[in-house]
């Protein structure tokens, strides 16, 4: 085998870490956290706290 | 953090994105995305008009997207919010026209993405090729790498996402910088003249300049995508507009040195060639110059640029796609994000199997064309946006963080530039337009009828805004 069959095969166990470093997590944090406070994050709160609209 | 507070029987802590990015990323992030078309994209002008045609759609695409990065800049600097144009069209046009805005944006990063992990799989392939491996390399496992590293980068956290962005867009560009000052120093030598002699400036005449507006967008194409970091820098009126002006222009000056390198140095013909002939032309360009140096260093720019494109793709589909979320114009599901990385974690995993499956399964100038469409469309809605923001909420209404000159000169222009660009486009791929503009009305029949019912109106305008005038 060459050097380049090497490195496609470098290329998916890279791709498979990756992947599962992803999915575990994912996995993790689902079963760690309510739905509720995953979902929390609403639009423009941040905004209002540190950005004025005023002339 | 709101587990704990869950646990003791508190109120559940919020959990958002983080606020801290600063300009730099925001160029960043702009410029990743586009500087890629300076590399290989672009020079499909030069086959549909010549060089002068690349040359005159260049700055004609330019004016486009500088009236883009205007627009933008204004109205972005007042809804900092993820979502970027989706949420503009959501606050100042109304629900439809945002579910639209919101798709052709993912659909447009997404493709782009895609396409460039075919690019990057191309190019290692080439790699190869160059260091003498003379079997058949598999692209594949190149190209899902590409799509996971990113995706992975992009779930850990947005910081290191843009700070990579950052280098290595830095990189590229300097890149360019370098082969040009060596046109300067005798080191590469131009042939303008005898290159644009004759029937090779403009071969196929005025209409050969009007059909190379279609490539000329390449140049600049997802400049736009510096709105989508709006809820994450620490200081959105000021870092977006410096952000995306000062990316616009360094795009113009990427743009126009690309051009004049490469027409001065590759026969129109092949330039012009994307396919068979130069498929990387300032590689090539470096290649012609017989220095291992300026090869090297336009190589790496070219994978640079190419991984920078798809990483700040994968960072603003997924915005779009959790701000949608995040209002139930989808399943609120994709509306979260991480309680440790504080990215939206969801949106991220869902289209990466979406990149890989057109990466892997769609052609290349059909995944393009469909990114380059989507793309004309949301430019088309800018100046309307941009007209009824200025008469809905006044310059004595609202605090802008940025006030584009010669309003409404640049959104008529604007305008103009998209309706000449549609002609273009539809002279090469018109079938491909067609079926698209019926593809988003069938969709807005879907949202009009049937999604909309699951949103809830009162809460997703959220802009502390006085009333529209004339409401």
């Amino acid at each position: 085998m060459s050097f380049w069959n090497y490195m496609e095969y470098a290329a998916w166990i890279l791709s498979v870490i990756f992947g599962l470093y992803i999915l575990i997590d994912w996995f993790r944090i689902e079963s760690s956290y309510s739905e509720e406070a995953l979902t929390s994050s609403r639009e423009g709160e941040l905004e209002a706290m540190t950005e004025q609209h005023k002339l | 953090m709101a587990k704990a507070s869950e646990a003791a029987g508190g109120k559940v802590e919020k959990i958002s994105l983080l606020r801290v990015l600063g300009p730099a990323h925001v160029w960043a992030l702009g410029v990743g995305i586009v500087l890629v078309g300076e590399y290989m994209g672009w020079n499909f002008a030069v086959g549909k008009g010549g060089a002068y045609a690349a040359l005159i759609a260049c700055w004609f695409a330019g004016l486009l997207y500088t009236c883009v990065a205007m627009i933008d800049s204004e109205v972005t600097s007042t809804v900092a919010a993820a979502g970027g144009q989706y949420t503009q069209a959501k606050h100042i046009i109304g629900p439809l026209m945002a579910f639209n805005v919101g798709l052709y944006l993912v659909f447009a990063y997404t493709m782009l993405e895609a396409a460039n992990a075919i690019t990057l799989g191309y190019l290692v392939s080439q790699v190869a090729a160059l260091s003498g491996y003379t079997g058949t390399l598999d692209q594949t496992p190149f190209i899902v790498l590409t799509i996971l590293f990113l995706a992975w980068l992009n779930y850990r956290g947005v910081l290191a996402t843009l700070n990579f962005n950052l280098v290595i867009t830095a990189v590229a560009f300097v890149a360019i910088i370098v082969l040009f000052l060596s046109t300067l120093t005798g080191t590469t030598q131009l042939h303008h003249a005898g290159l644009m002699a004759g029937g090779a400036s403009l071969p196929y005449g005025a209409i050969g300049v009007v059909a190379a507006m279609h490539f000329g967008l390449w140049y600049y194409l997802g400049i736009e995508g510096t709105t989508q970091a709006a809820e994450e820098v620490r200081s959105p009126a000021r870092a977006l507009p410096f952000g995306t002006m000062a990316g616009i222009i360094t795009l113009l000056i990427a743009a126009t040195l690309t051009w004049y390198i490469c027409t001065g140095i590759l026969p129109w013909e092949f330039l012009g060639d994307g396919v068979n002939g130069s498929v990387a032309p300032l590689f090539d360009a470096s290649r012609l110059s017989g220095s291992t140096f300026l090869m090297v260093l336009l190589g790496i720019g070219t994978m640079f640029s190419t991984m920078a494109s798809a990483n700040g793709c994968i960072n603003d589909a997924s915005r779009a796609w959790f701000a949608m979320g995040r209002d139930h114009y989808l399943p609120q599901w994709f509306g979260a994000v991480h309680p440790k990385y504080r990215t939206p974690f969801r949106s991220i995993i869902f289209l990466v199997p979406i990149a890989i499956l057109f990466a892997l399964g769609a052609p290349l100038d059909q995944v393009i064309t469909f990114s380059i469409l989507s793309g004309l469309l949301e430019y088309t809605f800018m100046p309307i946006n941009v007209i009824m923001f200025r008469r809905k909420w006044p310059l004595d209404t609202i605090k802008r963080g940025y006030v584009h000159p010669f309003h409404p000169i640049p959104a008529i222009v604007l305008l103009c530039l998209c309706a000449i660009t549609y002609f273009a486009v539809f002279l090469g791929y018109g079938t491909q337009l067609i079926a698209m503009v019926g593809f988003y009305v069938v969709v807005s029949l879907w949202f009009h009828f049937w999604r909309y019912r699951f949103v809830k109106r009162g809460d997703q305008f959220t802009m502390p805004w006085p009333r529209p005038r004339g409401y």
